[in-house]
């Protein structure tokens, strides 16, 4: 099969969603930020200069502006950039645009696509380093994403466009890069459906985004030492896939979860909930978060990998999982 | 100019049509029909129903909490409105969203947001549909004062001229004394002496006149409306009124009564403390008393007896509405 990097896939989807839908406009075309990916846009830009417009730093200007044109009966898409910068647009994304359909009764759609880049990027310090998808999944009405791999992305990004609702795509800052796997013909994915990356009868690893990527690397060293670990990606975090997950654990009997989200109220303690509900019979040990601490994101590089979830801390925490000394 | 008479008239129907149906509004939440805060139009029906009056079936529409007076203006039904402010099965959206979020997009809606500043960056988003669309259509946004005082509404702003957007902003000014400018801005609020001096900082054409005048909200909206479809766009409008009592207090209170047309036809003065609102800056009074000569005062009392019938069956079906099952209350989260 091919291969393609995240960034490459994810400028296909933006561009293949352009020529598909003359309703199709992008408000905020530094959808890679400012790293070596960015020129990618170029032939985005080049074939559609007609429906992409960069917006003053106004990003709750630009989210509302989307979010109106959404309802007016268009498809925008609104790069808010940074996974930090969301908040400024937090009242359009939460009380305007997740609010609409449901209070109208089902007579205003929202079908706006936000994009931004989330996670730790290294050096992004305190207020570069966000996740927002977890504060997020407290809004309901919004459809969140957050893909792993180039064919993913694609996908996800493209049954976005096609959604009637309002969905944020998170995109990993650190992810733009990685090359994976797509096939010769990328297709569009369903929103709301995980997709187990590995098989394995031993523990499940539930993770998203770039700790999917992570979690694969952490299950490749657990092989080797003769532990199989099924690795459930989440793709979409809301709404939930909780029949994937409750039927892994159902295989494998243990829960490690993944994620970049701060510790309280996260995605992974989300996933444990669910499990801890409906599936407490199926545990043979106690759940396992692995995430972001509960602390802002420093600077200082050492500080900073203090804080992030890593493959040998997953390591570590499927083996405590399984009862190894570590 | 003075607006023609066969313009004016079918004006201070629907004028008369939001009055009586707030009036109704003020006397269902005192009988404890419904629960909740609620914000009534009196007082700025002049430039609601003139302006909407001159849309097109194309255009978009943005409001706000105080919605009441543009979702009727437009055509809403009546009944189905007041049955959404009972919360009833039968409202505009089903009673999900009540008083504050009345709307319909049949009726060119795209949100009736409660979010102080919210209508406006919402209204710039339908200004770029309809340019995407390129159907000529236009974006018109209605809003208070109290609107610029939010940081979005400048975000709006900019992007809406900067993109030049056809989008009509209407600032419904109910806080001042007088609509000169620079004369009774609520200046607790307000650093600037003239709010029109907003729009303009970001190059925006801008008009204010008397919100409480149809003949000059009439001669504005039609100037406004040409300069915005001829891609002249965005334009500025700042309607003031004179805030009606009844809106002072924290809940609304019916201190001014059931308008009486008399004090239109002369047949009584006005009187009491509030004598001075009902003289001089009363719009449906004012239209009423500009159209009361010769055989027109016979006429004010029988529309107003036809608006009074139909709001009066308006209630009644509100009223005997079933409320939503509960059951419903998880449905249509998403599309």
């Amino acid at each position: 099969m091919p291969m393609q990097s995240y960034a490459e896939a994810l400028v296909d989807a933006l561009y293949d969603s352009l020529a598909a839908d003359p309703r199709v406009s992008l408000i905020g075309s530094y959808v890679l930020g400012l790293g070596p990916q960015r020129h990618l846009m170029d032939r985005v830009r080049k074939d559609f200069p007609d429906r992409l417009v960069d917006p003053p730093t106004a990003e709750a200007g630009a989210a509302a502006t989307g979010i109106g044109a959404a309802m007016a009966g268009v498809r925008p898409f609104v790069d808010l950039g940074t996974g930090s910068f969301p908040y400024l647009a937090w009242s359009q994304i939460v009380n305007e645009a997740a609010v609409s359909y449901y209070m109208s009764n089902g007579r205003i759609p929202v079908p706006v696509t936000f994009h931004l880049l989330h996670g730790v990027r290294g050096a992004g310090a305190p207020q570069h380093s966000h996740s927002p998808q977890a504060m997020l999944c407290n809004a309901p009405g919004l459809e969140i994403v957050a893909p792993a791999t180039a064919a993913d992305v694609y996908g996800l990004v493209r049954a976005a466009f096609a959604s009637q609702n309002p969905t944020v795509v998170v995109s990993h800052a650190k992810l733009l890069g990685i090359k994976s796997e797509v096939p010769a013909q990328k297709q569009p994915i369903p929103l709301g459906r995980a997709d187990i990356k590995r098989s394995g009868r031993d523990v499940t690893i539930v993770a998203n985004s770039l700790m999917t990527q992570i979690s694969l690397a952490a299950a490749d060293t657990l092989a080797a030492e003769g532990v199989e670990a099924e690795m459930v990606d989440l793709r979409t975090l809301s709404p939930l896939d909780e029949a994937t997950i409750l039927a892994s654990v159902a295989r494998t009997g243990r829960l490690v979860v993944v994620d970049e989200c701060p510790l309280r109220c996260g995605i992974a303690s989300e996933v444990a909930a669910v499990v801890a509900e409906h599936g407490f019979g199926l545990l043979k040990a106690p759940v396992t978060r692995v995430t972001r601490a509960q602390v802002p994101v420093p600077y200082s590089q050492p500080l900073e990998a203090a804080v992030t979830p890593d493959a040998a801390k997953i390591v570590a925490a499927v083996k405590r999982t399984l009862g190894k000394r570590v | 100019m003075s607006l023609r008479d066969e313009l004016a008239w079918p004006l201070l129907e629907k004028m008369l049509l939001v009055r009586r149906f707030e009036e109704a509004v003020l006397r269902l939440s005192d009988e404890k029909q419904f629960i909740g805060h609620y914000h009534l139009y009196i007082g700025q029906e002049a430039t609601g129903v003139t302006l909407i009056s001159l849309l097109e079936p194309r255009d978009r529409l943005a409001t706000t909490h105080r919605n009441h007076g543009h979702v009727l203006a437009r055509g809403a039904d009546p009944g189905r409105a007041m049955a959404e402010i009972l919360g009833r099965a039968t409202g505009l959206y089903g009673g999900r969203g009540g008083t504050i979020h009345l709307g319909d997009p049949d009726l060119g809606f795209i949100s009736t947001s409660g979010i102080v500043g919210g209508c406006i960056s919402l209204g710039v988003g339908a200004g770029y549909a309809c340019r995407q669309r390129g159907e000529g259509a236009i974006a018109a946004v209605l809003f208070g004062d109290g609107a610029l005082e939010e940081g979005i509404s400048f975000e709006a702003l900019n992007i809406a001229s900067l993109w030049h957007l056809p989008v009509l902003f209407i600032c419904e000014n109910n806080s001042t004394g007088s609509w000169a400018p620079g004369q009774g801005y609520p200046t607790l609020v307000h650093a600037s002496s003239d709010l029109c001096s907003i729009a303009k900082s970001v190059n925006m054409t801008t008009m204010r006149m008397d919100g409480a005048d149809v003949s000059a909200v009439h001669s504005a909206a039609i100037e406004a409306l040409a300069l915005c479809r001829a891609g002249k766009g965005p334009v500025f409008l700042e309607a003031v009124t004179r805030r009606w009592p009844g809106n002072n207090p924290l809940w609304p209170e019916p201190v001014t009564g059931a308008t009486d047309l008399r004090m239109a036809t002369g047949e009584i003065a006005p009187s009491g403390e509030h004598a001075d609102w009902l003289s001089h800056h009363d719009p449906v009074l004012r239209l009423a008393s500009r159209l009361a000569t010769g055989a027109g005062a016979a006429r004010i009392a029988s529309l107003d007896a036809t608006v009074c019938r139909r709001i009066e069956d308006a209630v009644k079906f509100a009223l005997a509405s079933p409320f939503p099952a509960a059951e419903t209350a998880l449905e249509r989260v998403f599309a």
